[in-house]
């Protein structure tokens, strides 16, 4: 093994952490040198991110890559174990290329107060902290990297989000904070429950799959785990967090949140939950299940009465991670599969959804759908074109992203896993509901599209001097729109990442 | 009776003795530059801090048996007189400006900072008494130090009368338990309660250990003891509150460790539940008032109860299990060493900022990151740390504790998700300061000109809250923390 084989993916989280601090050093009247060495760092770490995923290897199917387990903690028995598998590569790969575009969109826009230093290196903080939650394989690790992410995103909320900004971040610290503490708890239980007492995420597998830990404790433990990552991802009823902090975020906000954040909590329950207390997982899948049903048509319906697009996408992204969550529940290859796709094509599809609402609110400085009044193919074709089209990306049409991770949820729900075969009834219902879930989300995007991008323009738009959009925009934009038009063709690129570690997981459920 | 008295054991404490009538003298002869106060101190409590240092890894018992030097009381004892350096820091300009006599003031300190010191060694009722006494009697001055203010008056009478009684009802317990077992060794106590006890000799024991326990409970401000704090905080100079939560406090906790775990610990199945209630009401009743609180001190005394709470939690998971013990304890003063640092930091920031304005209202600290960036980012940290978000220390010590009560089991597991749900709680008025400071816009235009030491002083607390809290096995280079417990 290799210095680059064991120290990649450390280069890649911390470089952007190293690039805040450079970036603190930079005296305040330099913004333009600011803006350029947040692009460059986030370019570079992104480079080498890339780099790990060309030398993954594709071939080995489950095990880790790029493994350092170095002690860390020795008298609490926290090791700096960090390693890379098929399950979190492609979330790695992804937090780092929405960073770097977020970081070029900031190039044209920094929200009001400015202040662009401060945004850049929370931003970048925040990176680390979400690249680490993904690679760290000791529970310990892991939730340092969890936490971590909190406070830049309550500053990112809370500075330069809209009006009622204060109290959406801090509704967003405090639910988010109330679920990881449970979490915590969890982990420490784990912990001492494990013999000989061990974080380490692998050895905690091995001694769950070897049935060590009893089924009265297993259900506990995932109740307290699951409690935590339910209010991140955030399933139903604990998501009324999101569409505060989404409405209120700066764009780049949303975008990571929904792009990245949002999948710290469905990782979670692939990466830790499901994999050490499978007993845990398997009685509490139908409840999962259910409430991701119930998240999938109360989103749709409420989002049916949204009249804050933003509010709206933020609404359509609870709907999301419900059918991300509905094909974790199966416990089954096909839906966990399909769950991680789900959550790189939400990203992919729902940052860009963001970036568009935050262009057409830099135009029109109202996010109110009635007040836009219609007509924007009038007035912007460009921007209202790709707003279409992520839009119906989203709404899930085949050939486009969104489809995959949809179809294979609900199709994964008609059959699930072998340890639930009491249960297929049940969910065959979440599969109904599910499907009329895609038809309920089908009609509130087409009938945002309606009132937006068609009609006509109303007399008060006519004259304003609006930009279409613009080249910062277009660079940090064609790559999310080529992503979700390859996805949508070739499926196969992902699922081939994700298969191998996915199958080893399902095996745990019969699958 | 004669006794050789270990005079390499007790130097530091002669050194500090000596500093202290040096710098009694400043105020009657060298009036006109009475400021050489601070700088004597200083020296003073730095040549102790070296000749504590000498003693690291010694073992030495003087005074036959009373005073003991040994890992945890070196220890101990070389925060406090870091803790005293960083206090002297934030006073100079303080206590200069304030034009009261700088002489008296250093004299009072260091009186109290002696107190300190002494406490870790104590390993008897009659020395355990002293050095708390040593600690507070000058306390209650040096609240009511800014003598024209009425709210310092008020701070110092308050202090004054609940610190006496609860002395008044230590002093009781400390009677009835050398009636009891005919000794005033913490040691020997704990021997004589380890053995047969009859009916009566049980209860009154029981009863000594209740009593004793009220008047550490004071010292450390645990309800329903503490109703001073708040007002005593905001009353007294703000280096004195700093001192009072800091270096007083721990004194208290210092105290009590040895208490709990060298004389007391048979008797565990009688006050470990104690503590779990006095820990539950104090960290809840802390958290719940400090989020009516307006004024940074004030806030911040009430943090200081909250935590208290957090730093008794550890007594209520005292058990059979000496493993689990021994966890609980160094949970237990890790938390108070973090707590400590983490506290003074907030205080040099808070004041810095009083430097324009006594009163402190939260709206001082408006858009300060425009008019003292560093002191802002420093302030920032410290309500994160002291809320318990990684990676910062207070989070490191925040998880002990944890890990000790899931270890513990059974009511350690509620008192766990208790603490949890409080620090959940504790998060919305530690950020309340950042917020001014960050979101709302700055009253005064000029930059806030905070004096150097007073920023030193913020900066070395960052530091040591970065650093801890991203390389936290840094704290158990100590000497081991536990070496009472079990014995």
């Amino acid at each position: 093994m290799n210095g680059w084989d064991e120290w990649a993916i450390s280069i890649a989280t911390f470089l952007p952490l190293v690039g805040a601090l450079v970036i603190i050093l930079v005296p305040r009247d330099k913004d333009r040198l600011v803006r350029g060495l947040g692009i460059a760092v986030t370019a570079l770490a992104m480079v080498v991110a890339i780099a790990i995923a060309i030398g993954f290897d594709y071939g080995s199917g489950s095990g880790l890559q790029f493994e350092v387990n170095l002690p860390w903690i020795p008298v609490i028995g926290a090791r700096y174990h960090i390693g890379i598998d098929g399950i979190s590569l492609p979330l790695f790969v992804l937090t780092f290329v929405l960073s770097f575009l977020c970081a070029i969109y900031t190039w044209r826009y920094v929200p009001s107060p400015g202040k662009t230093k401060a945004f850049l290196g929370l931003m970048l903080l925040l990176e680390t902290g979400m690249a680490g939650t993904f690679i760290a394989f000791d529970l310990v690790l892991f939730f340092v990297f969890w936490e971590l992410v909190l406070v830049p995103m309550y500053f990112l909320i809370g500075i330069w989000g809209s009006a009622n900004r204060e109290y959406a971040a801090i509704k967003f610290f405090l639910y988010t904070l109330f679920g990881s503490v449970f979490m915590l708890l969890g982990f420490l239980a784990m912990y001492f429950r494990a013999t000989p007492h061990t974080f380490d995420l692998i050895e905690l597998q091995r001694f769950g799959a070897s049935g060590g830990f009893s089924h009265g404790f297993q259900l506990v433990a995932f109740g307290a785990i699951a409690l935590g990552f339910a209010v991140k991802v955030p399933m139903w009823p604990f998501h009324t967090w999101l569409p505060d902090a989404h409405t209120e975020a700066p764009t780049i906000g949303s975008v990571l949140l929904a792009g990245v954040m949002l999948k710290m909590g469905t990782y979670g329950f692939v990466r830790v939950a499901l994999p050490v207390l499978p007993y845990g997982a398997q009685k509490y899948a139908p409840w999962i299940g259910l409430l991701a049903a119930i998240a999938i048509v109360y989103a749709a319906l409420a989002c049916l009465a949204q009249k804050d697009l933003k509010r709206l996408i933020a609404f359509s992204s609870v709907g999301h991670m419900g059918f991300v969550m509905l094909g974790i529940a199966t416990l089954t290859s096909i839906g966990i599969n399909a769950a991680i796709f789900g959550m790189v094509a939400h990203g992919l599809i729902t940052g860009m959804l963001f970036f568009c609402v935050g262009s057409v609110y830099d135009r029109y400085h109202t996010r109110q759908i009635a007040e836009l009044g219609g007509g924007m193919m009038q007035k912007l074709p460009h921007l209202g074109g790709i707003f279409a089209f992520v839009a119906i990306a989203s709404l899930g049409l085949p050939g486009l992203a969104g489809f995959w991770g949809e179809v294979m949820a609900l199709l994964s729900s008609y059959d699930p896993a072998a340890v639930l075969s009491g249960q297929v009834g049940i969910f065959r219902a979440f599969m109904v509901a599910g499907g009329i879930g895609t038809i309920l989300t089908a009609g509130y995007f087409l009938w945002m599209l309606q009132r937006v991008n068609m009609g006509t323009l109303p007399d008060k738009w006519k004259d304003s001097p609006f930009p279409d959009v613009v080249s910062v925009e277009w660079i940090s934009w064609v790559p999310l729109l080529v992503s979700i038009v390859v996805l949508g063709l070739f499926p196969r690129l992902l699922f081939g990442v994700t298969d191998g570690a996915v199958n080893v997981l399902a095996r745990l459920f019969g699958g | 009776m004669t006794q050789a008295i270990d005079y390499h054991a007790i130097l530091p404490e002669l050194i500090l003795s000596g500093t202290i009538v040096l710098v009694l003298f400043v105020d009657a002869f060298v009036k006109k530059r009475s400021w050489v106060a601070m700088p004597l101190s200083l020296l003073g409590v730095i040549a102790t801090l070296v000749a504590t240092l000498t003693l690291i890894g010694s073992n030495r018992v003087t005074f036959g048996g009373m005073y003991v030097v040994d890992d945890f009381a070196v220890m101990f004892k070389t925060f406090f007189l870091s803790v005293a350096v960083l206090v002297l820091a934030i006073s100079l300009r303080y206590v200069r400006d304030g034009r009261s006599y700088q002489g008296e003031y250093y004299f009072l300190l260091l009186i109290s900072f002696l107190g300190c010191v002494m406490m870790p060694s104590s390993r008897d009722l009659l020395s355990l008494f002293i050095a708390l006494e040593l600690v507070s009697a000058p306390g209650f001055l040096l609240a009511a130090f800014r003598k024209s203010d009425l709210r310092s008056n008020e701070a110092g009478l308050k202090f004054f009368l609940i610190g006496v009684m609860s002395t008044a009802v230590m002093l009781y317990g400390m009677s009835l338990m050398y009636g009891v077992t005919g000794t005033t060794r913490l040691v020997q106590i704990g021997v004589a309660l380890a053995g047969p006890l009859t009916q009566g000799q049980e209860t009154l024991a029981l009863a000594a250990i209740l009593f004793i326990m009220v008047g550490f409970a004071f010292k450390v401000s645990a309800v329903p003891f503490q109703f001073w704090a708040p007002d005593t905080y905001e009353g007294s100079p703000v280096p004195v509150a700093a001192f009072l939560a800091t270096a007083s406090k721990a004194a208290g906790f210092a105290g009590l460790l040895q208490l709990m775990f060298v004389a007391f610990p048979a008797q565990f199945e009688f006050w470990a539940p104690i503590f779990a209630v006095l820990s539950i009401l104090t960290m809840t009743i802390g958290n719940f008032v400090a989020l009516q609180q307006r004024q940074a001190v004030r806030l911040l005394a009430y943090s200081s109860i909250a935590q208290a709470g957090y730093m008794l939690l550890p007594f209520a998971l005292v058990s059979a299990d000496q493993a689990v013990n021994r966890e609980a304890f160094a949970a237990a003063s890790t938390y108070i060493l973090i707590y400590a640092i983490m506290t003074m930091g907030a205080f040099a920031v808070v004041t810095a900022v009083s430097t324009e304005s006594r009163a402190l209202p939260f709206s001082d600290f408006n858009g300060l990151t425009k008019r003292a960036p560093f002191l802002a980012v420093a302030m920032t940290v410290f309500m994160i740390s002291l809320a318990g978000i990684p990676p910062t220390a207070g989070f490191w010590a925040k998880f002990l504790i944890f890990r000790a009560a899931i270890d513990r089991g059974g009511i350690g597991v509620t008192l766990a998700v208790v603490m949890l749900v409080n620090s959940v709680v504790s998060i919305a008025y530690y950020l309340a300061i950042p917020r001014a400071m960050i979101f709302n816009e700055p009253e005064r235009d000029r930059p806030l000109s905070s004096p150097v030491l007073v920023t030193g002083v913020a900066v070395i607390s960052l530091v040591a809250v970065v650093v801890i809290g991203f390389y936290p096995e840094l704290l158990y280079h100590f000497p081991p923390l536990s070496t009472l417990v079990g014995r």
